[in-house]
């Protein structure tokens, strides 16, 4: 059986993704990664003094990454505003995914604040918002070794999806499996994985053979994005 | 930022010769552009820009049982959060005053204008109304947050659309109808601000800070008044609030006019 996509998308094929750098003006970075109907934007701020001061470590920075679902960008009721214990998580596993590649030895007692704001989301958000963060570092000038791609794998019986969308996810025919990934391009390691759903070790992979593909075709537009504000010709 | 005297001198010494260190006359505003149905999963929104300040508006409705004392009145809640995204001094944690204050002006501009029918919005007395939730958030602060905030939830009203209602009587966000809120009118807010013996209009944050008083005026046409919140540490001489009122009913009226550009 062959899973019919939306849109006639491909199994290996993301949403059509718009990614831009430099949206928020106060903020030291900013950035927009918009990927189908899912939106996130991230600002950066800092190095900056650490408040409560009992955080701070004179031997590396502070990385803080924070998630955020906005009231009205849920598929269905109103998102109540304010930290869940879903948002603590995903911003601390989004926190983890940075952490190899921020040099935080560079800014010693001082921290760098991420935020991330969905705007709207159709699933795939917390690899919607590692996405934006990521460009947003790079923009505030952080010291990293490398940028960070995000993207939601998936499967469906035996099909290995890439960047599923939300009536993917809760497709209730066959098992699914939602398989976020956080990838660090240049070595190729994984910096943030997660799995809900059903899959067996075979099919597991088959998906680890196909998120570099996925990871270098989400790259390449962060790559732009940032190339694009700057006036780098490509 | 600098927020010295000095510069507090040179900001009062350039509005004597009615020119702002941003090289506006008192009373302009900056470029005002609104986008509406900006969002995919809200049913209804919009963006409204002015100058470098950036707000979004959701709208997300909900059936739920009339208060008792309006049981043949839906209702509507203003809630604003003031993100630590769209500005370095704004900070994590539970709603700031200033972020409550916000929402309030916002919710009394919509609310005391009477431009949406409460009634309207019962679909079975003390059992079932639709309750409207607007969400307004910035995405860049620039100052006048107030004034951007007001435009920005009377055009995602506007915008908004009903979502459909199952036979079991539960809402179906994905499918919208066609029919939009009972609404007529377009309330806009002026807020008015005060520095030395100035009165100024649209302030960027750099001149906020310099604020002595403001006055935000909500009015419904260009001699009709809807709300009306005076803010900041300093007062405000009668004269002055008469003088306030007409800067405000006369910027309302061309900010009425963007409005009704966009909404349909």
């Amino acid at each position: 059986m062959v899973f019919k996509r939306k849109d006639n998308r491909k199994q290996d094929e993301a949403r059509p993704i718009t990614a831009k750098v430099g949206v928020i003006d106060n903020a030291k970075g900013s950035a927009y990664f918009k990927i189908g109907d899912t939106e996130a934007y991230a600002a950066v701020y800092g190095p900056r003094d650490i408040y409560p001061r009992f955080l701070k470590n004179p031997q590396k920075g502070l990385l803080r990454c924070h998630y955020n679902m906005l009231p009205f960008s849920g598929m269905g009721d109103r998102v109540r505003p304010g930290p869940s214990r879903r948002s603590k998580e995903i911003s601390m596993v989004t926190n983890k995914a940075f952490e190899p590649v921020v040099m935080l030895e560079k800014f010693p007692n001082s921290g760098v604040d991420v935020y991330i704001e969905l705007t709207e989301t159709d699933a795939g958000s917390r690899c919607a918002g590692i996405c934006a963060a990521s460009m947003a570092l790079a923009d505030a000038g952080i010291p990293m070794k490398d940028l960070v791609v995000a993207v939601a794998m998936g499967t469906i019986g035996k099909e290995v999806l890439v960047d599923l969308d939300y009536s993917e996810e809760a497709f209730e025919g066959e098992e699914v499996a939602d398989i976020p990934f956080a990838v660090i391009p240049r070595t190729g390691e994984v910096s943030l994985l997660q799995m809900d759903g059903i899959i067996s070790k075979k099919l597991m992979d088959e998906v680890l053979k196909k998120v570099m593909p996925a990871v270098e075709k989400i790259h390449k537009i962060q790559v732009d994005a940032i190339k694009a504000k700057y006036g780098v010709k490509k | 930022m600098i927020l010295s005297k000095e510069f507090r001198k040179q900001i009062i010494k350039s509005l004597d010769e009615d020119y702002r260190l941003n090289k506006r006359k008192k009373a302009d505003f900056r470029d005002i552009n609104i986008e509406v149905g900006c969002l995919s999963k809200a049913e209804g929104s919009a963006k409204v820009t002015i100058g470098k300040t950036v707000v979004i508006a959701g709208i997300k409705f909900n059936l739920e049982k009339p208060y008792p004392d309006t049981a043949d009145k839906g209702g509507i809640m203003v809630n604003t959060e003031l993100l630590p995204l769209s500005d370095p001094d704004f900070e994590s944690g539970p709603p700031s005053i200033n972020s409550i204050e916000l929402a309030r002006v916002t919710d009394r501009t919509v609310r005391e204008s009477g431009v949406l029918d409460f009634k309207k919005l019962c679909v079975e007395e003390g059992v079932k109304a639709w309750f409207v939730a607007i969400d307004i958030v910035p995405l860049n602060n620039d100052g006048n947050l107030f004034d951007a905030a007001a435009l920005a939830a009377v055009a995602a009203l506007y915008n908004a659309k009903f979502p459909t209602v199952t036979e079991a009587g539960t809402i179906d966000y994905k499918k919208l109808t066609k029919e939009g809120l009972p609404l007529k009118g377009f309330p806009t807010l002026v807020t008015v601000r005060k520095i030395g013996d100035h009165l100024i209009l649209d302030p960027t944050k750099a001149e906020e800070k310099f604020t002595d008083a403001r006055l935000s005026i909500a009015s419904l046409d260009k001699d009709t008044l809807c709300a009306l919140q005076k803010g900041g540490e300093k007062t405000f001489k009668l004269e002055e609030i008469s003088k306030a009122l007409d800067l405000a009913l006369a910027k309302g009226e061309d900010l009425r006019k963007v409005l009704k550009g966009v909404c349909k």
